[in-house]
């Protein structure tokens, strides 16, 4: 008998605690953000919360932030209008436009008209840098990001072709989808992968951090340029939030100067976009067969 | 001979060239080359876990019990009435199929219509294991002596013969059955977090796959204390009141417009081809054909050959593993030992092991193997040690190998085989997950065609492994019936 009346008392403890938590139900129009998980995921919340502040004092409105799981999962959110803004890769960019009609890029990171991806390469494929494309890719095992990343996926695959005139799964021994840039790092450095593709920013940051151990996984490879990340929003948010409410979040991004905020993403600061800026990265998502 | 245990033998024997077949076809070449750093890394997290470095980790959990919780009430009421129609060959028939599709399909479905809400949590689980519920309170019902029913006076109402005649005879099964599915919910609502519902496998996935091990291990020991502890806590008695909690916290909702419901029926699940205003049937035809030969058919021979493989791989080890914890064996302490470990062998999450292996073997075939088949191998080996305590051995039995070779296992065989078969097209199933994680099998197939945001693709795709289900579960049905192994009432689905 005691024993259930322990048990009692700890359940109506718990479920006490969990009412405690009850989220706050909210009735003016809120704006909900989110952005591709792209890197550093387990500090998502830390990361753009600040932002969400930010955005909040500037637009003067409850702003939220979403945490997703996926590229599509953000693409999806925006698509259904569960969030109204969201920064996003050049491929997931150009999806939700082409999906949401009236939707529109209005500001991208001033490094992004001219993003690169690195090829990384285990030390004993004996792979090294020199000048253009690296000999001795062919047989060996190789892994992009995620399936949807258009640093880690897309354009790696587009020079791949182009350099080879065949498919990646023609090219290597083995393809894989490490899942994100950091898992990346990680495949090819416990030599689990010969060769990966990956933003050239996350590899940097892991290098200057000292995650990475240069002796075991190198840069052999940096790609041509291309336009990548931006922020998109939907059309119908003056409809919902005001007239010109679109132009406020484009100010409010551009005017934003706060080195920790700008952290987060990481840019130094953002310029504005338009959707024709991404037209090439649709161009060859069609051509890979990614999008129709 | 055509003995009951020449059909044991051949069945095996066929079971066993098959898994060898697919051991052979299989790519379980080990390509790492220096997984030390990981490995220790990973090592270094078991023993220094991290419990505060994620964000929202209570939230997280009650989301993952609230799913769960929710999902098991709805699905087992749903699964209660269709079992009261299960003579009917619709009612079977929608239930397989609901069930032979893995809650995370499910989830990513429901995903599109209801967004990330507390719906579509509910919703993945509460739908397959509806059908999954049926399929088993349908056969308790099938199975159960129908003489008291028979015994009543001519003229009782259908509802009382079925009150006080039928239902009190499978009422103790269905409750047991229960308590096993409540424990198996919160695992897969934890898995739902892989695809961004809010549990604590969203944080679970993130940390191993970022190389956060403090975190991750912090989370594991969490979830393992969760499932475990869940008898001490999760009383028959207090279920309401858990249900009532999780429902005020987390009531299911989303904020659904009726529109994205048509354009998800009208529009997103339509084959591409035929959104044109002006299309052919040649168009339909080639878009499934380009999608047969590209994906499909690999998809299902590597789901054939992984699954096959881990069969077999299972049933070796389940056959290892049962003595550790059979009273016929060992003492006390040993047994004890070997409850820990078949227990920690089931609990972890399939896609944790398979994780550790890729790091360590590297990206074959070989980690989904050896996931599926610890897992797995620990499920059928606790279920054979359990029925192994039934036995009545004469006192002056033999010990040690010819204890286990002439007198345990020739009487356990058939159970051993009735318990493999069922985990069969459990194993198909869970091959979805490991596709997820890269392995090109069916999963992984459906996994890209949703990140492509091409939900016609993945309609056509998670089909296809309906039908592969099916047909895996209708031979293991064929097979047990040949054999005449009977499952009795402790199947644990």
């Amino acid at each position: 008998m005691s024993k259930r009346l322990m048990a009692a008392v700890v359940a109506a403890c718990m479920c006490f605690g969990l009412l405690a938590c009850d989220p706050a139900t909210p009735n003016k129009p809120v704006l909900v953000f989110s952005a591709i998980p792209d890197q550093d995921e387990a500090r998502l919340i830390e990361r753009f919360g600040k932002v969400s502040t930010y955005l909040s004092e500037k637009l003067d409105i409850e702003v939220r932030y979403v945490p997703v799981k996926s590229y599509a999962a953000a693409v999806t959110a925006f698509r259904n209008n569960e969030v109204q803004l969201a920064w996003f890769g050049g491929l997931s960019g150009v999806q939700a436009t082409q999906l949401v009609p009236g939707s529109r890029a209005i500001a991208q990171g001033v490094e992004d008209p001219r993003y690169v991806s690195y090829f990384i390469a285990h030390r004993d494929t004996g792979i090294v840098a020199g000048d253009g494309f690296p000999e001795g890719l062919e047989g060996r095992s190789f892994t992009f990001g995620s399936k949807s990343s258009t640093s880690g996926r897309l354009m790696p695959e587009f020079f791949l072709r182009e350099q080879f005139g065949k498919s990646p799964e023609a090219i290597f021994s083995r393809v894989g989808f490490s899942g994100d840039h950091s898992a990346t790092i990680a495949l090819v450095q416990s030599g689990a992968y010969e060769v990966g593709a990956l933003s050239y920013q996350v590899w940097d940051k892991e290098v200057a951090d000292g995650t990475v151990d240069t002796d075991k996984v190198q840069v052999i490879w940096t790609t041509p340029p291309y336009p990548d990340y931006h922020w998109v929003i939907r059309g119908d948010v003056d409809a919902t939030f005001g007239e010109g409410f679109a132009g406020k979040v484009q100010r409010a991004l551009l005017e934003l100067d706060d080195r920790d905020v700008l952290d987060a993403f990481p840019r130094q600061k953002f310029i504005p976009a338009t959707n024709d800026d991404f037209l090439p990265i649709l161009d060859t998502a069609r051509s890979l067969g990614l999008m129709d | 001979m055509n003995t009951t245990a020449s059909r044991l033998r051949h069945t095996t024997l066929i079971l066993a060239v098959l898994g060898l077949l697919a051991l052979l076809l299989a790519d379980i070449s080990i390509t790492t080359r220096d997984p030390g750093i990981e490995l220790a890394h990973i090592g270094n997290g078991f023993l220094t876990p991290d419990f505060f470095s994620t964000e929202k980790l209570w939230q997280a959990l009650g989301y993952t019990l609230a799913f769960a919780l929710q999902g098991v009430a709805v699905g087992s009421a749903g699964g209660f009435l269709l079992a009261l129609l299960w003579r009917w060959r619709a009612v079977r028939a929608a239930s397989a199929i609901v069930r032979a599709i893995h809650e995370l399909f499910w989830g990513l479905l429901f995903l599109q219509v209801f967004g990330l809400s507390t719906l579509t949590g509910l919703l993945a689980i509460a739908v397959p294991y509806c059908g999954i519920f049926a399929k088993v309170f349908g056969e308790f019902l099938e199975e159960s002596d129908r003489a008291p029913a028979r015994a009543l006076p001519t003229g009782s109402d259908a509802f009382s013969s079925f009150w006080f005649a039928r239902l009190p005879l499978v009422w103790q099964h269905m409750k047991t059955y229960g308590a096993y599915r409540v424990e198996c919910a919160v695992r897969s609502s934890a898995i739902l977090g892989f695809i961004g519902l809010p549990t604590i496998g969203f944080h679970l996935e993130t940390a191993f796959r970022q190389g956060e091990y403090s975190t991750g291990a912090a989370l594991l020991y969490i979830f393992l204390v969760v499932i475990l502890s869940l008898r001490l806590w999760l009383r028959p008695v207090l279920l309401p009141l858990w249900l009532f909690a999780t429902l005020l916290w987390a009531p299911p909702q989303a904020s659904v417009t009726s529109g994205r419901l048509i354009r998800f029926l009208s529009e997103d699940i339509v084959p591409a081809p035929l959104r044109q205003s002006q299309w052919q049937w040649s168009e339909l035809a080639d878009w499934l054909l380009k999608l047969l030969q590209e994906q499909i058919l690999p998809g299902v021979g590597q789901t054939l050959v992984l699954g096959m493989a881990a069969l077999l791989a299972t049933g070796i080890l389940a056959l290892m593993l049962f003595p550790l914890i059979s009273s016929q064996f060992g003492h006390r302490l040993s047994r004890g030992a070997g409850h820990s470990l078949l227990v920690l062998l089931r609990t972890l999450p399939e896609f944790l092991l398979a994780f550790v292996f890729v790091l360590v073997l590297g990206p074959s075939m070989l980690p989904g193997i050896l996931a599926l088949a610890l897992h797995t191998g620990a499920i059928v080996a606790h279920l054979c040690g359990r029925f192994t305590d039934t036995l009545n051995l004469r006192v002056d039995a033999a010990n040690g190998l010819n204890r286990y070779a002439f007198e345990v296992l020739p009487r356990i065989y058939p159970n051993f085989l009735a318990f493999l078969l069922y985990r069969w097209e459990i194993i198909m199933r869970e091959t979805a997950i490991l596709g997820v994680l890269g392995i090109t099998t069916l999963g992984f197939y459906i996994d890209s065609a949703f990140s492509e945001l091409r939900t016609d693709r993945a309609l056509v795709l998670i089909g296809a492994g309906v039908m592969l289900n099916i047909a895996v579960d209708a031979i293991s049905r064929g097979l047990r019936q040949r054999l005449r192994l009977r499952h009795g009432l402790t199947d644990q689905n």
